[in-house]
């Protein structure tokens, strides 16, 4: 009895991810693998699931604008701060890319407990792996001169233009974690799409209408 | 004349082919096909922001 039941359930659940796009099927294999894989690491999914040439362009496209961000911002745009005066929201974007945005959490966390009560970071502290990802040091202030503000000055169109790279890095790997979880996107961005699904939509009444 | 020197320019090029590959591919399976959304969508993002670049320096002349 049990053997039938599994007839029956292997298929219908191996089906569930197999989809077809573009004249390709696609074994998606097991979804929520596949997104933490694409999120941990961009494209990683897509090599999982053996769909490894956009695999390749995902890989190359995503770590290397987060990576000219990263350098066009001195290495000081990615730092997880939430604290009053310096909340980094930026950092929110910038995990999209998964493990190369994670040292930064190690870094905010060793600020966090090296700030005293007052907000400022303790004397003597020194942020590990030479300062890679490290929040600035506290007080934080927009009115006053502080260690962002020594970056901006340093690295200047640099510091804001790799801000926007690494998070715009982020921001395209959720698409790419959920291109990983359910296949293509059906909905066309532009109106240009919408001519051949109508050409299609009139062959198919006609077909219906013979 | 403009603001800021049009090198700045430059930081669009490669979001501009990053986004619009990464685009294609999150829509496409084909690579043909993902080549050929990518251009559209470079194309519409540039016509886009060209507009709000005109429109912007229009007004940056009124005032």
């Amino acid at each position: 009895m049990s053997a039938d039941k599994s007839k029956f359930t292997e298929p219908s659940m191996a089906n569930m991810n197999v989809i077809e796009v573009d004249g390709q099927q696609i074994n998606l294999r097991n979804r929520v693998l596949a997104a933490f894989l694409a999120w941990l690491v961009p494209g990683a999914g897509h090599f999982y699931q053996g769909r490894y040439a956009k695999g390749s362009l995902f890989v190359v496209c995503i770590l290397a604008t987060w990576v000219l961000g990263f350098a066009l911002g001195g290495g000081h745009v990615v730092y997880a701060s939430f604290a009053p005066g310096d909340v980094r929201w930026h950092y929110v974007l910038q995990a999209g890319v998964g493990a190369a945005a994670l040292p930064a959490l190690i870094q905010g966390n060793q600020m966090r407990v090296n700030t005293d009560a007052n907000g400022r970071t303790a004397r003597g502290y020194e942020p590990r792996w030479g300062g890679f990802m490290a929040p600035p040091h506290r007080p934080v202030s927009e009115d006053n001169a502080d260690e962002v503000s020594a970056w901006y000055a340093r690295h200047g169109a640099g510091y804001e233009m790799g801000s926007w790279y690494t998070m715009i890095a982020g921001l395209l790997n959720i698409l790419v974690i959920y291109d990983a979880y359910a296949g293509p996107l059906a909905i066309p961005i532009s109106g240009r799409k919408k001519e051949p699904s109508e050409d299609k939509a009139a062959e198919d009444y006609a077909l219906l209408d013979s | 004349m403009l603001p800021i020197s049009p090198t700045y320019l430059l930081y669009y090029l490669p979001l501009i082919v990053s986004i619009s590959l990464v685009f294609g591919a999150t829509r496409h399976e084909n690579t043909s096909l993902i080549l050929q959304h990518a251009l559209g969508t470079a194309r519409w993002i540039t016509g886009f922001m060209t507009i709000i670049f005109v429109i912007l320096y229009g007004i940056g002349l009124v005032i």
